[in-house]
């Protein structure tokens, strides 16, 4: 993509030769050309559009899963051609390299010629100055040779690059200024090469798990303990820093009051760190916008939630079958929560019970039934309903730990009705076949992200070299300026300058005022008002 | 008074501020009329035998009576000097709205303690406030004065949006927009908004200006605008300051916050992808401007389209799309 001047000649219009080579070349030079690049930027731009309408399954697979669960037939179609999936389909990595290439193909040459470029003389003066776009003539008392050499002073001091006078050269200076403007231009294009390198290479690397933990509990940063992992091709799970991490405490905070009632207003965990076996614990704390860092891991809090605890206990009253708190997921932004509680129980205290409820941390029932009508815990309640018969938990299979597979359960009835209870903290309901559930209250859950995104530090760096870039190249301006001194008819010395823009997009008036200036700066230099302004 | 009633209040000065710029765009309407006027009445005095054979009667029947002896004579210095007292009153006007936006935007700051751009309502509002103050800076120059008209009407329909359908009553945002990143991070995109819709009010008007230049109007709005080039000229050199912020603010800052945020830097969410579709519109623009044969109206038509989807990244993807950056307050 050559932005600037384009010195390469231009396309061949006649049909190439159907000769290997030559094709190749001709390709080549389609591809490297600037129309190409703007289509590709434009295709680029266009084929990122349905991955932000469809959704994506590396984004957010559950939305995937509905929305196939509503169109099945659609998303056959979908998957056939990445739609799912778009940001690493085939078609858009065919894309982007090929504007990666384009990129690429064109900077290099371009490198070269600016190498050149900016070593090579600046141009010698033109014949006729007065043909350029800024032009002054002045008339002075000072010999040609004393207004050259304060040409050449006022020209260094405004940071032109002189011309090494050659032969017959004598009486003029050329100076040239802005060859940064290409190098800012080149170093923006090459940066964005490093950010997408950056991107690609360390997405090999990376990796992203999501941990859920209670209150109260903690974790081991292993792969066994996490709920989910994405991960790059080159990612060994022995590079997984060896910490573990409990949560101490997890507090959520909402708008009390007001018409942002029930709006979330901070969450914070408090957790105890061993960085490494047998080292010593430390405390930290985790917020929203202040995640922790482990030896290149970041913990990042992802989403809250609460955990009811019961105690179900036998019918003898005494013998404990199962306690703990059991996370729930919010279901609204009032935490109205699901969950279920699945208790194994030894044959000699009768089947297996599956406890299905909701939580609702500040209750309110109306004739819509119960629901929760704040987030914080007000009024913590539980209605629940329960099952019993075999779990299958012992099948081999993998269950969610979310749901309840009642194909070899039966759910509990009292007065022909499904069971159903309804429980403050405190509470014990006894099911049906007596035994005793009890809800002794409830804890914060958080929903950690342990992750390590691995080259971001150079996609950094490449992104601020190329907003720097940038700003040189659009706005330097590479222009050049010329002054002729000769002995006029009237024995005194007439001095010309003069002026022409390389730059896109420059005003005229700019380069005009600049002359003006460097011509003011002369005379000021050769002792003051002595010349004369003659047009 | 307390805060929150400070940051109720602000919602009332924006009214008022909505108000003045109606009034204002109604001042360089009458304004741009008259000069519409005296056009007419020039094309009419310039061409009086084509007059003789008929052929513009209709437009000799519109043009003023008290111009009957073309742009020199006295009726025409009096219509001028009548849209000069316009011109002014529609500037001063735009000036005294802008001032009152900007108190607007200011208590709105105070009232809610958190820079003003956390939502929708806010983001509008100081949008608006940026471009008029680029626009009030623009208006100094020839150009500048007639590109005011557009923008005066743009902006009145943006505030008037804002305080209107996108209205979110004042309080704090959640824990993910508590962050000094929020300052940074929108407030680029809040300034690179303001500077592309001057750049997309400007590209329109070469757009016109170039094609009535091209078939040679000499009356008529397109022939009422300036120098196609010298818009093309100002059109770039908005979008040249703006695509720097763009680049810096929206995707780079963006990208940090989001590392520091949700832990990962680029994730594909709605917003961002519009970010970046954004973004490849305006370099796409960029290039088609040094390109050959692409400079004037064609690169102009580029700056719009990139403009749409400026639109599209801010209204679309806030009220279409449920991603990490829902916190439009609608």
């Amino acid at each position: 993509m050559t932005t600037g001047m384009d010195t390469r000649p231009p396309v061949d219009n006649r049909p190439p030769p159907l000769n290997g080579l030559e094709l190749a070349r001709w390709a080549w030079r389609q591809l490297t050309s600037m129309r190409v690049a703007l289509i590709l930027l434009f295709l680029l731009a266009v084929a990122a559009i349905p991955g932000s309408i469809i959704p994506q399954s590396d984004v957010n697979p559950l939305n995937v899963r509905d929305f196939r669960a509503r169109n099945p037939t659609l998303s056959e179609w979908y998957d056939r051609i990445g739609l799912f999936d778009v940001y690493s389909a085939p078609w858009f990595a065919a894309i982007y390299l090929a504007l990666m290439v384009s990129l690429v193909g064109c900077i290099l040459p371009r490198l070269w010629q600016h190498w050149k470029a900016a070593r090579a003389q600046p141009p010698k003066a033109p014949r006729r100055l007065t043909r350029m776009p800024a032009y002054r003539k002045v008339e002075v008392d000072a010999t040609p040779d004393e207004v050259l050499a304060v040409a050449r002073a006022e020209l260094r001091s405004r940071r032109f690059r002189l011309r090494r006078p050659a032969e017959g050269e004598a009486d003029s200076v050329a100076a040239e200024i802005g060859h940064l403007r290409e190098t800012g231009n080149l170093l923006f294009h090459l940066s964005v090469v490093v950010v997408l390198l950056a991107v690609a290479l360390g997405g090999l690397f990376s990796y992203r798990a999501t941990v859920l933990v209670p209150e109260g509990a903690g974790f081991s940063n292993q792969v066994i303990q996490f709920d989910s992992l994405s991960a790059g091709a080159l990612f060994d799970t022995d590079d997984l820093p060896p910490f573990s991490m409990d949560i101490d405490q997890f507090r959520m905070e909402f708008v009390e009051a007001g018409n942002q009632l029930g709006q979330p207003a901070e969450y914070e965990a408090t957790v105890t760190v061993v960085p490494e076996p047998g080292a010593a614990p430390e405390t930290h704390t985790i917020r929203v916008n202040e995640p922790l860092t482990i030896d290149g891991t970041s913990i990042h809090i992802i989403n809250p939630g609460y955990a009811p605890a019961f105690t179900v206990r036998a019918a003898d009253g005494e013998t404990i079958l199962a306690e703990g708190p059991v996370p729930f997921l919010p279901e609204d932004t009032s935490f109205t929560s699901t969950g279920v509680v699945k208790v194994e129980v030894p044959p000699e205290y009768g089947d297996d019970i599956g406890i299905q409820g909701s939580f609702l941390p500040t209750a309110y029932l109306d004739q819509n039934g119960p629901r929760s009508v704040f987030p914080g815990a007000r009024n913590p309640e539980v209605y629940l309903t329960a099952w019993h018969g075999d779990l299958g938990l012992d099948d081999g299979q993998s269950q969610s730990v979310y749901r309840l597979d009642t194909t070899d359960m039966e759910q509990y009835e009292a007065d022909g009705e499904p069971f159903r209870s309804r429980m403050a903290v405190g509470d014990t309901a006894q099911l049906p076949d007596g035994r005793y559930i009890t809800f002794d209250g409830y804890v914060t859950w958080v929903n950690l992200q342990v992750g390590r995104n691995s080259g971001r530090e150079l996609a950094l760096v490449g992104g601020v070299l190329a907003v720097v870039g940038l700003m040189g190249s659009l706005y330097v301006r590479r222009r050049r300026a010329w002054v002729r001194a000769s002995v006029g008819a009237e024995g005194r010395t007439v001095v010309e300058v003069a002026g022409l823009h390389r730059a896109e997009g420059s005003a005229g008036d700019r380069l005009v005022d600049e002359i003006g200036a460097i011509t003011d700066g002369l005379l000021l230099r050769l002792g003051g008002a002595e010349g004369k302004l003659e047009d | 008074m307390d805060l929150d009633t400070v940051a109720e209040w602000s919602r009332y000065v924006v009214v008022v501020a909505t108000l003045g710029y109606l009034a204002s765009w109604l001042a360089y309407c009458a304004e741009a009329g008259i000069h519409s006027r005296r056009r007419r009445a020039l094309a009419t005095a310039a061409a009086p035998e084509r007059e003789l054979l008929g052929v513009t009667s209709s437009v000799a029947a519109d043009a003023p009576a008290q111009a009957p002896s073309g742009p020199s004579g006295p009726g025409d210095a009096e219509l001028v000097q009548r849209a000069d007292r316009l011109g002014r009153i529609g500037l001063g006007l735009f000036g005294l709205a802008t001032l009152a936006l900007a108190v607007g935007v200011v208590m709105r700051g105070l009232g809610t303690e958190r820079a003003p751009w956390a939502n929708m309502y806010e983001f509008s509002i100081t949008g608006a406030l940026v471009a008029s103050i680029v626009f009030l800076v623009l208006a100094r120059t020839v150009v500048g004065r007639v590109v005011a008209v557009w923008a005066v009407l743009l902006i009145f329909m943006t505030v008037g949006l804002a305080a209107t359908f996108l209205y979110v009553s004042p309080g704090p945002v959640q824990p993910a927009l508590q962050s000094y990143w929020l300052v940074v991070h929108v407030g680029c995109a809040v300034i690179a908004f303001g500077l592309f819709t001057v750049g997309a009010v400007v590209s329109g008007l070469q757009i016109v200006s170039e094609r009535a230049a091209d078939r040679g109007r000499t009356t008529g709005f397109g022939a009422s605008l300036p120098d196609s080039a010298a818009l093309d000229r100002l059109g770039y050199r908005l979008t040249a300051i703006a695509f720097p912020i763009w680049t810096f603010g929206p995707l780079i800052l963006g990208a940090i916050w989001a590392e520091v945020s949700w832990g990962r830097f680029w994730g594909w969410d709605p917003k961002e992808v519009w970010a970046l579709i954004t973004w490849l519109a305006y370099a796409a623009y960029l290039h088609a401007r040094a390109t050959a044969g692409w400079k004037g109206s064609k690169a102009s038509v580029v700056a719009l389209v990139g403009y749409a989807t400026v639109l599209f990244s801010y209204f679309g993807v806030n009220i279409l799309f449920n991603g990490l950056h829902s916190y439009g307050g609608l």
